[in-house]
């Protein structure tokens, strides 16, 4: 039974994994789930109406989900569909988060955190605006946490604002009514726009009427948000992706008005959304979408793929996977019964291929190496690490190697869900950044480096707790976790040092300076600098083992300073990532290892197990 | 004896672990300065130095720092490298990797010494069917005296910026007059004077007799740079009496003469001439679609050597620059005003090779290095 009980968990949690591959159900019939599928253009790239919705969602409320009062959950998709379809219902529900203090007193909305509709914030527009056009002058790293909250709840009433206005005007209240209207005043309106212009006498009712069913659309037009209706250009044959303001500015000049065949797509959507018709609603979608195979099969694949890809959410099954075989391998360290240690090492293997499997489909989606991002890179360390602690553990099973990977793929899984809550995680790449050569090589190899020297810094740690706590530190344990660390040190110091010196020839490459002493170089620096301290040491014997493993933990702060540290300065070329409430985490994480070399430092006499304690034992009772 | 202790000292890995943990405290505190500092001032004070004497400001408190200099721990380390091979390693050929890694390195930090020293900047602004032979510094600026005269090419005298400060009296022999400095402003604003106010302009004569200048404090970011002014004065039998305002505002020479000679004066960045020409042909700015993110930028240009008859046509774009002559031609920015006009950033960088090198030298090494031990262990494993 033992003998057959680790692939057996393996099994279950498999079946769990491929269970969320089927189709989400259906909500009162609409099968929002196609509809997300639908592409779009947003922030220069194309993308799934489900990624719109969760990309404008992360700007709105940081946080790509809708969570209402009564505790019904919206799907992403769902709630665009009523944004875009029925938006005087959008602007009733609770979306929007204010929590600061000084804000809910200007706003008078009472005290502790409060979920406000747009309707409720309505009074104070005017109000918000002029705070948030006051504190935007500032640049962001000085403003106080009261002017980024202002900052942060106008943006998301902007967003929400041209959101609506992205189908239609939002005052029409669908888009087909607001095409009727379109289409009822363009004909009258032009007649007596000719005969005015020929000096005949004309109906002035009817163009007024047209001028201002135009300046509705021009407004909407330029405020609409994502690119919804795809339009092959005549002149270039190149596709463009317009909201339908823009593509009438295009073909206002026929009077018969053909709109394209997206816009009639959208129509039939909308009425059967309003009519509450589920079956018309989902037909109006399929129709669509075999349009868009056809049409424009390239886009609409890449949007499946995404679509797909969010809900599979492959890194967050991974992580609660990591989770369960890191407390598995917690047990079989003190059990020591070997199905629980296989069980966890299989746990592990299957968690670490999901979270290669999420890597490799997002860099087919993107067409970019791995790490792109400060979001994808805490993806990739935590890859990284995993990888190193299956290797390590098929050479030394002891489940100690289960334990780090499993630790490091936890750890870097929580932080890279936290960093794609401050936005689009497959955004496009700035000119300088476009260059997939130098991200494969210099950004890659910077965080196999960063990963390896975490993987050193952990199994430090597990030395110093064992030691210090356990009676599990022998002479056979303590002298492979020296060794391991050790070897683990020589990857990453060959790494850092590689991936650094890249980086400083891809500047050279692209502005002639191989080295500016930016943050984020010397970040790269320090740890360099590190790691050959950690091998001198050791070479040199100048420190004891125990030495070694706090010199190995302090590692681990100084990546993370190059890591995130830096980027919090809010200067230099590399300041990607301002990351406000990551500071507090920063300084608990630096804390938290100053402790374990705390107890690393410890004399001997407090360790409850130690290889040095056992032969030292016989002096001290002489 | 004591020389036997210092040659133990200079090749201890003591020293060596000193010399590393000495750099990141130092690359620390650089790194935290930049804050308040600037990128530029805390390089030369921090990493360009021999000794540290400066301050942090930390919570509003300034706190003095006082520590070796980035050149002093380059250095010490150079000496405890070259001393290590020498006096400890020997040859062997168990120890080629680690030979070569530690030349690498050595490659690496002589390199960036000779970068610092050796290495120019500038830059050169061009619309769309401008040609120019000469860059302009980034940082730095020059008085330029230009006379003008029928023949091809004028007669330009430009006195660098360490000549331009208070009191200073600058003799020429291809200028007939002399010129003092009155007034020097590192950074500066200028305003125009309302026609009602009683205010006198800065100058005496020319554009500076209507305008007044504000001095401002000398910038610390990179991202943008200094506007000097400074009132001059002519002195000289022929020449005119009175005081001049010169400054990066005024674009325009100013025009004077001095006897039968014609002279126009200019305060400007600093020009860096080439036996060639470059000519932009055509810029583009490409963004994603829908948005303002820049996609790539590109520069045609036309390059035109009249010494080497050559005249060729070479694409310049992001993370692709042109090498010629000794410098190299980086797309560096573009006009948000103007979209016809990009900027080049012109390196000349002698070193630039070292860090090439360095690289492959220390990655083949390292490699090398740890693949010996790592098969030595395993063989070592296996005999158990």
């Amino acid at each position: 039974m033992k003998k057959w009980l680790p692939y057996f968990i393996v099994l279950l949690l498999g079946l769990w994994v491929l269970a969320s591959l089927r189709p989400p159900a259906t909500k009162n019939g609409f099968d929002y789930a196609n509809f997300g599928k639908l592409p779009a253009l947003l922030n220069g790239r194309i993308q799934p109406l489900d990624s719109v919705s969760r990309n404008c969602l992360l700007q709105i409320r940081s946080k790509p989900s809708v969570r209402l009062k009564n505790g019904e959950t919206l799907l992403p998709s769902e709630w665009l569909a009523e944004v875009l379809f029925n938006p005087s219902k959008a602007d009733d529900r609770e979306i929007f988060v204010v929590d600061h203090p000084e804000l809910l007193g200007l706003l008078k909305l009472g005290e502790g955190k409060q979920l406000v509709s747009f309707n409720q914030l309505r009074p104070h527009f005017a109000e918000i605006e002029k705070q948030a056009q006051r504190a935007q002058q500032i640049e962001p790293a000085r403003r106080t946490t009261f002017e980024k909250q202002v900052v942060k709840l106008y943006t998301g009433l902007v967003v929400f604002q041209k959101l609506k206005n992205s189908l239609y005007p939002e005052e029409y209240g669908s888009l087909e009514t607001a095409i009727n209207d379109l289409k009822a005043n363009l004909a009258p309106g032009l007649e007596a726009f000719r005969a005015k212009e020929s000096n005949k006498q004309f109906n002035q009712d009817n163009l007024n009427k047209l001028v201002q069913t135009l300046q509705k659309w021009e407004v909407a037009s330029q405020m609409a948000y994502p690119g919804l209706i795809p339009v092959i250009e005549l002149k270039q044959g190149n596709n463009q992706w317009l909201s339908p303001g823009e593509v009438l500015n295009q073909i206002i000049h026929d009077e018969s008005l053909n709109f394209p065949r997206p816009i009639d797509a959208y129509i039939a959507m909308n009425v059967a959304y309003q009519k509450n018709d589920p079956n018309g609603f989902n037909k109006a979608v399929a129709d669509y979408q075999q349009w868009l195979a056809t049409n424009f099969p390239k886009q609409f694949s890449k949007s499946k793929s995404e679509s797909f890809f969010n809900n599979f959410a492959p890194f967050a099954k991974a992580r609660e996977i990591y989770l369960l075989a890191f407390l598995f391998a917690c047990i079989s360290l003190f059990n020591l019964t070997e199905w629980l240690r296989k069980s966890s090492f299989n746990i592990l293997a299957l968690a670490f291929i999901l979270h290669t499997f999420g890597i490799i489909y997002r860099m087919t989606l993107e067409g970019r190496p791995p790490v792109t991002n400060l979001y994808s890179s805490a993806v990739f360390v935590g890859w990284t690490i995993a990888l190193i602690g299956l290797i390590v553990e098929r050479a030394y099973p002891y489940g100690i190697s289960v334990l780090v990977a499993a630790a490091g793929g936890f750890a870097t899984q929580i932080i890279a869900h936290y960093l794609s809550l401050t936005g689009d995680t497959m955004e496009v790449l700035r000119a300088v950044l476009d260059t997939n050569f130098w991200l494969a090589t210099h950004v890659v190899t910077i965080a196999l480096g960063y990963g390896a020297v975490y993987v050193a810094g952990l199994f430090a740690i597990v030395y110093i707790i064992l030691g210090v706590f356990t009676k599990r530190l022998t002479k056979e344990i303590a002298l492979l976790l020296n060794r391991i660390v050790y070897g683990v040190m020589c990857f990453a110091i060959l790494f850092s040092f590689l991936g650094t010196v890249l980086g400083g020839i891809w500047a050279d490459q692209s502005w002639g300076r191989f080295w500016g002493w930016d943050p984020k170089e010397n970040g790269a620096l320090i740890i360099v600098l590190w790691t050959a301290i950690f091998l001198h040491c050791r070479w040199g014997k100048l420190v004891s083992e125990r030495g070694l493993m706090n010199l190995a933990v302090f590692g681990n702060i100084v990546t993370t300073w190059s890591w995130f540290g830096v980027n919090m300065l809010g200067v230099g070329l590399h300041s990607y990532g301002f990351m406000d409430t990551a500071v507090f985490w920063l300084i608990l994480f630096i804390a938290s290892q100053l402790v374990i070399i705390g107890l690393g430092s410890l004399p001997l006499r407090f360790w409850k197990s130690h290889p040095e304690h056992t032969s030292n034992k016989s002096p001290q009772t002489v | 004896m004591w020389l036997d202790k210092l040659i133990n000292a200079l090749t201890s890995i003591r020293l060596t672990v000193v010399c590393l943990a000495l750099a990141i405290v130092l690359v620390f505190l650089g790194t935290l300065a930049q804050v308040d500092k600037g990128i530029f001032i805390v390089q030369k004070e921090f990493f360009q130095s021999i000794i540290v004497i400066s301050d942090l400001r930390i919570l509003n408190h300034k706190i003095p720092i006082i520590f070796p200099g980035g050149y002093l721990i380059g250095l010490i380390l150079i000496i405890n490298l070259i001393a290590v091979h020498f006096k400890r390693f020997g040859f062997h050929p168990q120890k080629i990797g680690l030979l070569l890694t530690h030349f690498g390195i050595l490659v690496l930090l002589v390199g960036q010494i000779l970068i610092d020293h050796l290495h120019i900047e500038s830059s050169i602004r061009l619309v769309e069917g401008e040609s120019k032979n000469y860059s302009e510094s980034y940082t730095r600026c020059e008085l330029a005296f230009v006379k003008i005269s029928d023949a091809d090419s004028d007669t330009v005298v430009s006195i660098p910026e360490s000549y331009l400060y208070k009191g200073n009296v600058i003799r020429h022999p291809q200028m007939p007059y002399e010129i003092r400095i009155n007034e020097y402003y590192e950074n500066s604003q200028i305003e125009r004077l309302s026609a009602q106010s009683n205010e006198r302009g800065a100058a005496t004569l020319g554009f500076g007799a209507s305008l007044r200048v504000i001095p401002l404090p000398p910038v610390t970011t990179t991202d943008r740079r200094n506007a000097p002014s400074a009132i001059i004065e002519l002195i000289g039998n022929n020449a005119p009496k009175g005081t001049w305002l010169v400054s990066f505002f005024i674009d325009d020479g100013q025009t004077f003469r001095v006897g039968n000679e014609q002279w126009q004066m200019f305060l400007r960045p600093e020009r860096y001439y080439k036996p060639y020409y470059i000519t932009l042909l055509d810029f583009t700015h490409e963004k994603y679609p829908g948005t303002d993110i820049p996609k790539n930028f590109s520069s045609r240009v036309k390059l035109t050597n009249p010494q080497t008859k050559e005249e060729r046509e070479v694409l310049i774009y992001m993370n692709n620059p042109l090498r010629y002559g000794g410098e190299t031609y980086y797309q560096g920015s573009f006009d948000p005003n103007d979209d016809r006009v990009s900027i080049l950033q012109v390196v000349k960088n002698p070193a630039w090779t070292t860090p090439y090198i360095a690289c492959a030298l220390v990655g083949f090494g390292m490699a090398l290095h740890f693949i010996l031990k790592l098969s030595a262990f395993v063989k070592e494993q296996k005999k158990r």
